[in-house]
């Protein structure tokens, strides 16, 4: 696997939304590479320029600011108010842990 | 043999539904896009297997789908997965809806009015009606809330607005209805390619006569009581308004209150209302062959979105309004408290006309003889937000 390779960056691992899975027709774990510094930002990056369908579904187009209803979880701990600009961490960065973005528990009315 | 292809577009995804001409068997095919809201999909007149589909969610925003093989298959316009992988940024984007604010081509227009007088930007936040062109299968329209209209010539890859809608003048007081601002009826005139309808809730009816570059207010003759100026030029909560191709200066209004009809492409309105039970309601449709008969779907009230005593029935009026009577054969006439939506009415082109709407309890119901009997399509679906149909050679 890229992600064990010697002298090569090691691939990021995203966890995206069923809903998202679908619309990019991807099945499972995402695998990017990222060059660093590994920061949210960096990493929707590469996401939307592998998978340019979700554009604008995770952050808004032009002001790349997320979207309300969706947050950004590793390593048991919320990443989403961060600045997207923030390290992710080690173990995100070394694809060791996945970054998760994942639809709030919200909107069940309909 | 002639079909038609009944569009129907629900909260939980989109269905198609098709049958040969007579109407009576049908075969359903769907979801699509299953668990996200599809507020309407609507096919090019010029190439009817060209369909387009607005496909929203709260969570994941705004996707806009194309399909070139009648709803067989989709893609997003602009965004063909084997061209993915960096670097892949593709240069148009088809859920990319920007409001034009340059002082070239738009008005510096960045507020409206909010529920609480204040003024409140202009936020994108789905698109409620796709309605392509009357003469290339490429070129789109698309009515939006926050309320504005854009445009596309490229088949949705990307999204022009029209600013001089918002910017004509009485933007700055434009506020949304209890469903938010959205602009839903869309209407291009086959007689006058330059000339376009356009109605938002809470605004008002509009009319475009060189092809979307400038605009007017066409409220004329509307009242309602429940704004500070029941007169007033801007403000009205227009719900629907439909207009048969074969008569393109007669319009026809379901306003939040009040079915309203103009002669004059709009300059002017009269209450046709008559003999409805309440003329609170949100769909209205014109026969294709007889531009007198008119459709609409009473609704108790504002505060009570379902139809009087629990009897759904459609009311159609042979003398274009005024005189209406009551459709029940084959519509539930007992403990029926579902809603028909604004968009989830249309008609096909059959030497017999045949009417469909679609409710907010999951059925689609059709009548293949102009309203006089009814069935249903479907029973079960999510709840419905569109209908469109197509009538097919």
């Amino acid at each position: 696997m890229a992600g064990s390779q010697p002298n090569s960056a090691p691939f990021v691992r995203v966890q995206l939304p069923y809903h998202l899975r679908n619309l990019a027709r991807i099945d499972g774990e995402v695998r990017l590479e990222v060059a660093a510094p590994v920061t949210i930002r960096t990493v929707l990056d590469a996401l939307e320029a592998r998978y340019p369908m979700l554009r604008g579904t995770i952050r808004e187009h032009d002001t790349l600011a997320r979207r309300p209803f969706l947050r950004f979880f590793a390593c048991e701990e919320d990443l989403s108010l961060n600045p997207p600009d923030d390290p992710l961490p080690e173990a995100v960065a070394q694809g060791k842990e996945p970054l998760f973005i994942i639809g709030a528990i919200a909107g069940g009315s309909r | 043999m002639s079909k038609v292809r009944v569009l129907v577009g629900t909260r939980k995804g989109a269905f198609i539904l098709t049958s040969d001409g007579k109407r009576d068997k049908w075969e359903v095919s769907g979801p699509f896009f299953a668990g996200w809201e599809i507020y309407h999909m609507k096919g090019s007149p010029v190439d009817p297997d060209r369909i387009y589909a607005s496909q929203t969610s709260s969570w994941f925003g705004q996707i806009l789908q194309a399909s070139t093989d009648g709803g067989k298959t989709w893609f997003q316009p602009g965004v063909k997965p084997e061209e993915a992988g960096p670097p892949a940024f593709p240069a148009k984007i088809s859920n990319r809806f920007v409001y034009d604010t340059s002082d070239a081509t738009g008005k510096p227009l960045t507020t409206h009015q909010w529920y609480d007088g204040t003024q409140h930007p202009w936020e994108f936040k789905r698109v409620w009606h796709l309605e392509p062109s009357l003469t290339d299968a490429g070129t789109v329209y698309a009515g939006v809330e926050d309320a504005a209209l854009f445009r596309s010539a490229d088949g949705g890859e990307s999204w022009q607005e029209l600013s001089g809608l918002r910017g004509h003048g009485t933007g700055p007081d434009w506020q949304p209805g209890a469903g938010g601002m959205c602009l839903h009826s869309v209407i291009l005139d086959p007689s006058d390619p330059q000339r376009i309808y356009i109605a938002i809730s809470a605004a008002g009816a509009f009319r475009s006569d060189d092809g979307g570059a400038s605009w007017k207010p066409i409220n004329k003759g509307l009242y309602s009581k429940y704004i500070p100026n029941p007169t007033a030029e801007i403000g009205h909560c227009v719900h629907h308004v439909a207009m048969n191709p074969k008569r393109p200066g007669v319009l026809f209004m379901q306003k939040h209150w009040d079915v309203m009809r103009s002669d004059d492409a709009g300059d002017n309105w009269t209450k046709i209302s008559g003999n409805l039970p309440t003329d609170f309601g949100f769909v209205i449709d014109i026969h294709s062959h007889e531009p007198e008969t008119v459709y609409v779907v009473p609704i108790k009230s504002d505060s009570e979105h379902f139809p009087l005593d629990g009897k759904l029935r459609v009311y159609r009026s042979r003398t274009g309004g005024n005189e209406w009577e009551p459709l029940t054969n084959g519509l539930p006439q007992s403990d029926c408290y579902v809603n028909v939506l604004r968009d989830a009415m249309a008609v096909d082109t059959l030497d017999k006309c045949g009417v469909y709407f679609g409710t907010t309890g999951g059925q689609v119901y059709v009548s293949s003889d102009a309203g006089d009997t009814w069935s249903a399509i479907v029973h079960d679906l999510p709840a419905v937000l569109s209908v469109e149909v197509q009538t097919l050679a």
